[in-house]
């Protein structure tokens, strides 16, 4: 019990001590200080894993009373089982490495502690939401999260673009939990709990229920489920709700691995595995979820194509990969979903961490157009971003099986068997997931491999001076990357088999649903695989073929892009522009809103409410005041007048008015 | 009545008086010294002079202890004292003290230093004193004279400057013409009641009269408050005012601001209150003139100050406006409302003081300064005395937890219980007016780019600041000491 209290409540004394640890002592206090609590909860997150998953442990760790208001009781009590503990692994481990990667990365900077501060404050957030027994726990570190990462990507406050870039996410986010917030309290109201382990067994009640809303009977449980994914998007980068993450690489990059790669944006993967006892009653939603991650993954991948500056490929490239692990749980393999989004964390922390290094090599710079060239003087960096980019596109071998689970790099395992869920949904949406994956495939090959060869090979085409500073990065930043660089070549094989191999019900308990569609989801997956060979050897053919279009336009023919880039065609302009979201938003909701603000600050506040109330009022009184003055002449007899006058008044009002008529 | 004690003998009504005997002879013995002494004797006859109303207060005192807890009447009805008087002898007497102390080191700089000054201070107490004890109309005038001469003479004290003398000129003509109105009134109420003395007008106004009479009495009362409200510089008698705070010299503005005021408040309540009684439900014509009096102040006293830039001139609209206020609690014309007046009186002393204290230290090398840009960034260069003068004036625009705030409180609130409703939104709306301008020298006091700093004080000054922030500030935990004192005080006029 002691071991899941410490390792939610670590992180928070780091967050709290960082900062006097960091003025009492030295900047090297704090980072020793959060680091060390890092890795001692890192190694608690693992003990847990393997304690938990496989156990069939299911168990509540309550810690105390939050709130009580009639009947609406709110513990505060950490839920344990197999889903918990394959995110405490994930975000742990992830923490802990940039933690440790920081305090390379960061040690020019003169805010050391506040930054570990932030990063511990959101490592405990982040615990604080996967660890939730209940939904307002949950959005307790759901906003939480959402603060942190506020504070992280503008962390360097005296840019501008962090700034705006922290505000946007923020609002797009506040847009997502909006939803959020109207899901649970649907929940409270249809449930008279918010409490999962009272919810969920009460779910199958309400399948077919219905509420009346203005002339429409609406399912309750789609309509809640729909809500509730609302806020998955905001937080998951999902179109529509996803302009905020590309921006949000503003922040330093350990950040955006640890937050905008790993963790947070899973966040809302996570909450539609951990409700997925919700989701089954609500089959439309579920499709919709489907839709939503097929299109993103598709969209981001597209967007992903031609974007120059490093980290927003990998940005894309994660929103793409969302994608990927929503439409997995909307054919209801959420067990697959949540390999992918483990697999994902190693490969994806691994590509960011080993884009800083490449950053922090060339001197800040960020553009890969100012790159190349430079893989002899960063092979260690070289050879992790290799390793990324192999399990990222996906590179392994179909067919060939190793102690039971497929030989292939950790992105090859997971991501091939969200394909296969997805084809062996056997609906329209499955289909349409499916394709989509395939062609986001296609495209995440050949825009990871783009950023391969642009950053390291071909002629360098940064400045002699630049050039003349390029060195590899020390140790505490290359051995983070080393061994998030195992976790990304073994991770799919290793834990294949429990998380969606042989072992997948004993590993996972009660989780998910045992029985239903989950179950006939995989059973028919495992089918599919050895009957259809398009799906084992789509993925595969399509990884190389992204390969070779790289190859062909970055290696062989290197002088083509940029032409192609200036031959402003419709379709390249189109994706080059992401197809123009920030510009729609800003035509349909920013400047809408301006004009709006303006309006009621020019008009309403400024004209009527000042105008009419304290600058009308203080104007007139000081007109009053102007003329008041000018009766206190200086001249005696006026004010004997005045005098006479006053006397004069008084005496002609009782004559006429007075008591003695 | 009971609560009426004669004394029919002369011997007995000296003892009532013993007080103003005292400071009478005592202020002749004074003149006399500085006569002989020259202009040498100005430290020597000022310590005299505040010894002397010390001991005028002991006697005070003495009379207090001997049982004078009823309306008790000397001089052949002519000389009353009652707890209502002794109140406000006492308000009186530490006003004029804090004036003599306050103007000794100033008028020696200045080059002011003349016997006179703490003489006629001392003379016009005692026009104060016989003023709040008059109790007939001769007593009234003699009083009330003997108390404007001596301010006049001390308006136009620096007599070297034109507008000290200007607004001493201005003082005495104003003050003869309300005068002139002051005695007119006396006489229709003689004419129609034949009788000067209070005690039997108050019976005869009671009784049944025929209507011409009851005119007669009102253009009377009329006149008579007319006169007084000029004494109290309540609009539209108050022109004066602003002239003669800024044109004669500080101390004496100092002292303009609190006794003379409070005695002519004593005696406006006694001609009204103690003279025509408020009965259950009958307005009396006076309660009207005092609601006209006071809205015109209040609202003049808010309007007219925010447009001033010295600091005395705003002094002045703030006294008149404070003076509408004290008559918003006379207007009820009941005991609570005049317990209220009293009290505000009390901390209107107080508060006052204080301020004219921290005027007078705005001194720089090259010498006095008094307008209100002169503070600027006074909070930089003196913590104490910024935190001081700025919570004075918190006091005087009336924000709790400080004095003014209980001063205001406890005049509006008997004035709603006799249904001013309207009088008090007025009163209200005008205190918010009058807010601006006091916490805009807070604001000048604070926030704005500090001026040079100021000359270091006296002890006396300091020791009279000190009296005046103890008071405004802790006023809130003792309140119920001067309540008592004012319910008592007032207690005996009904």
């Amino acid at each position: 019990m002691w071991i899941y209290k410490l390792i939610v409540l670590l992180p928070l004394i780091g967050a709290l001590l960082a900062m006097p640890a960091g003025r009492m002592f030295s900047a090297r206090a704090a980072e020793l200080l959060t680091s060390g609590l890092m890795i001692l909860v890192a190694v608690f997150s693992w003990t847990a894993f393997f304690s938990v998953t496989g156990s069939q442990a299911d168990l509540t760790v309550p810690l105390f009373t939050w709130m009580t208001s009639g009947d609406f009781h709110v513990a505060w009590a950490l839920k344990i089982d197999s889903l918990t503990a394959v995110m405490l692994v994930v975000v742990n481990t992830v923490s802990c490495l940039v933690h440790i990667y920081s305090i390379g990365y960061m040690s020019h900077d003169p805010h050391r502690p506040r930054f570990f501060a932030y990063l511990s404050l959101f490592t405990f957030a982040m615990l604080s939401l996967v660890t939730a027994s209940n939904f307002l726990q949950m959005f307790f570190g759901w906003e939480g999260v959402g603060l942190a990462s506020y504070l992280l990507i503008g962390f360097w406050f005296h840019k501008d673009s962090a700034n705006a870039a922290a505000i946007k996410a923020f609002v797009v986010n506040r847009v997502g939990d909006f939803g959020f917030v109207l899901g649970i309290m649907a929940t409270f109201m249809v449930f008279g709990s918010i409490e999962f382990d009272k919810v969920f067994p009460q779910v199958h009640h309400f399948e077919n229920h219905t509420f009346h809303f203005l002339a429409w009977e609406v399912p309750t449980m789609t309509t809640i489920c729909l809500l509730l994914f609302v806020g998955a998007m905001g937080k998951s980068a999902q179109i529509i709700l996803h302009t905020w993450l590309p921006d949000a690489m503003e922040g330093p990059t350990p950040v955006s691995a640890l937050i905008h790669a790993a963790t947070m944006v899973t966040a809302g993967v996570f909450m539609v595995c951990r409700l997925s006892y919700m989701f089954e009653a609500a089959p439309a939603a579920l499709a919709v979820v489907t839709v939503v991650g097929a299109t993103t993954a598709f969209f981001a991948a597209t967007v992903g194509l031609f974007q120059n500056d490093i980290k927003r490929v990998i940005a894309y490239s994660t929103c793409s990969q969302l994608g990927y692990m929503f439409f997995a749980a909307g054919v209801s393999a959420y067990p697959v979903a949540m390999f992918h989004l483990f697999t994902h964390a190693f490969f994806k922390a691994l590509l960011f961490l080993g884009a800083g290094s490449v950053i922090h090599a060339m001197s800040d710079e960020q553009d890969m157009r100012k790159m190349g060239g430079i893989y002899k003087m960063i092979p260690m960096t070289w050879a992790m971003m290799l390793i990324g980019t192999f399990a990222l596109t996906g590179v392994g071998i179909p067919g060939v099986e190793i102690f039971g689970a497929p030989l292939g790099f950790a992105g090859f395992v997971s991501k091939d068997g969200i394909l296969e869920m997805a084809y062996a949904a056997h609906s329209g949406v499955g289909k349409y997931a499916f394709w989509m994956g395939i062609a986001a495939a296609v495209m995440t090959s050949f825009y990871s491999w783009r950023l391969a060869f642009m950053t390291f090979h071909d002629k360098p085409r940064a400045s002699a001076d630049v050039m003349s500073h390029v060195h590899e990065s020390p140790a505490v930043m290359t051995v983070p990357l080393a061994i998030l660089a195992l976790g990304a070549v073994l991770a799919g094989m290793v834990f294949y088999g429990g998380f969606m191999g042989h072992d997948l019900a004993a590993f996972w308990g009660a989780s998910f649903p045992e029985h239903g569609a989950t179950h006939v989801v995989m059973t028919e997956a495992h089918h599919v695989k050895e009957t259809v060979a398009v799906v084992v050897w789509a993925p595969f053919v399509v990884m190389l073929l992204g390969l070779g279009i790289a190859y062909y336009y970055y290696i062989r023919h290197p002088e083509l892009p940029p032409k192609m880039g200036q031959s402003r065609n419709g379709l390249y302009l189109f994706v080059k522009n992401k197809w123009y979201f920030d510009e729609l938003y800003d035509f349909l909701f920013v400047r809408p809103a301006q004009k709006l603000g303006r309006f009621l600050w020019k008009k309403g506040d400024g004209f009527t409410i000042d105008g009419f109330g304290p600058d009308g009022v203080s104007a007139l009184v000081l007109k009053i005041t102007g003329q008041v003055v000018r009766l206190q002449t200086g001249y005696l007899y006026h004010y004997a007048f005045a005098m006479l006058l006053g006397v004069a008044a008084l005496v002609t009002y009782f004559m006429f008015f007075g008591g003695a008529n | 009545m009971e609560t009426i004690k004669v004394i029919d003998s002369l011997h007995a009504s000296l003892d009532l008086a013993l007080p103003e005997v005292i400071m009478a002879l005592g202020a002749m013995a004074l003149m006399m010294y500085g006569v002989f002494r020259g202009e040498k004797s100005f430290s020597a006859v000022s310590w005299g002079a505040f010894g002397l109303i010390v001991v005028t207060g002991l006697s005070v005192m003495d009379l207090a202890a001997n049982d004078i807890t009823v309306r008790t009447i000397g001089f052949s009805g002519a000389f009353v004292v009652e707890p209502f008087s002794i109140f406000l002898k006492y308000l009186i007497l530490a006003g004029s003290g804090a004036a003599v102390l306050m103007a000794m080191d100033f008028m020696k700089r200045e080059k002011l230093a003349r016997f006179e000054y703490p003489v006629l201070v001392v003379l016009a107490t005692l026009g104060m004193m016989i003023m709040v004890s008059a109790n007939d109309l001769i007593s009234l005038y003699m009083g009330l004279e003997l108390q404007s001469l001596a301010l006049y003479v001390l308006a136009a004290f620096n007599r070297d400057s034109l507008r000290s003398t200007e607004s001493g000129l201005k003082y005495f003509v104003l003050g003869a013409v309300s005068s002139g109105l002051l005695l007119y009134g006396c006489s229709l109420l003689y004419g129609f009641t034949g009788t000067t003395n209070f005690d039997a007008l108050a019976k005869v106004a009671a009784g049944d009269l025929s209507g011409s009479a009851q005119m007669g009495l009102i253009f009377g009362i009329t006149f008579l408050l007319a006169g007084l409200a000029f004494k109290i510089s309540a609009v539209p008698f108050h022109m004066w005012t602003p002239d003669v705070y800024e044109g004669s010299p500080t101390p004496v503005v100092a002292f303009f601001a609190a006794a003379p005021k409070i005695a002519a408040m004593g005696l406006f309540i006694r001609v009204t209150v103690g003279l025509f009684p408020v009965s259950e439900g009958v307005e009396q014509p006076w309660q009207q003139i005092v609601v006209f009096v006071a809205i015109a102040s209040m609202v003049l006293g808010a309007f007219a100050a925010i447009g001033q830039t010295n600091i005395k001139r705003l002094m002045a609209y703030s006294s008149i406006g404070h003076m509408g206020y004290a008559l918003v609690g006379l207007s009820a014309g009941t005991k609570e409302g005049v317990d209220g007046v009293l009290l505000y009186m009390l901390i209107y002393l107080f508060t006052v003081t204080g301020v004219f204290v921290c005027i007078l230290a705005m001194r720089r090398k090259e010498g006095m300064v008094e307008h209100i840009s002169d503070l600027a960034g006074m909070s930089q260069n003196h913590k104490i005395g910024a935190f001081v003068l700025s919570m004075l004036f918190f006091s005087l625009a009336g924000i709790p937890p400080l004095a003014g705030f209980w001063g205001k409180l406890f005049v509006f609130l008997p004035a709603i219980q006799a249904g001013y409703i309207l009088l008090v939104v007025i009163g209200a709306l005008a205190s918010v007016v009058s807010a601006f301008y006091y916490l805009r020298i807070v604001k000048i006091i604070y926030f704005d780019e500090p001026e040079g700093a100021f000359q270091p004080q006296p002890m006396a000054l300091r020791l009279i600041l000190a009296v005046s922030a103890i008071f405004t500030l802790g006023l809130t935990l003792f309140l119920q000491v001067p309540r008592e004192w004012t319910s008592f005080a007032a207690g005996s006029l009904f």
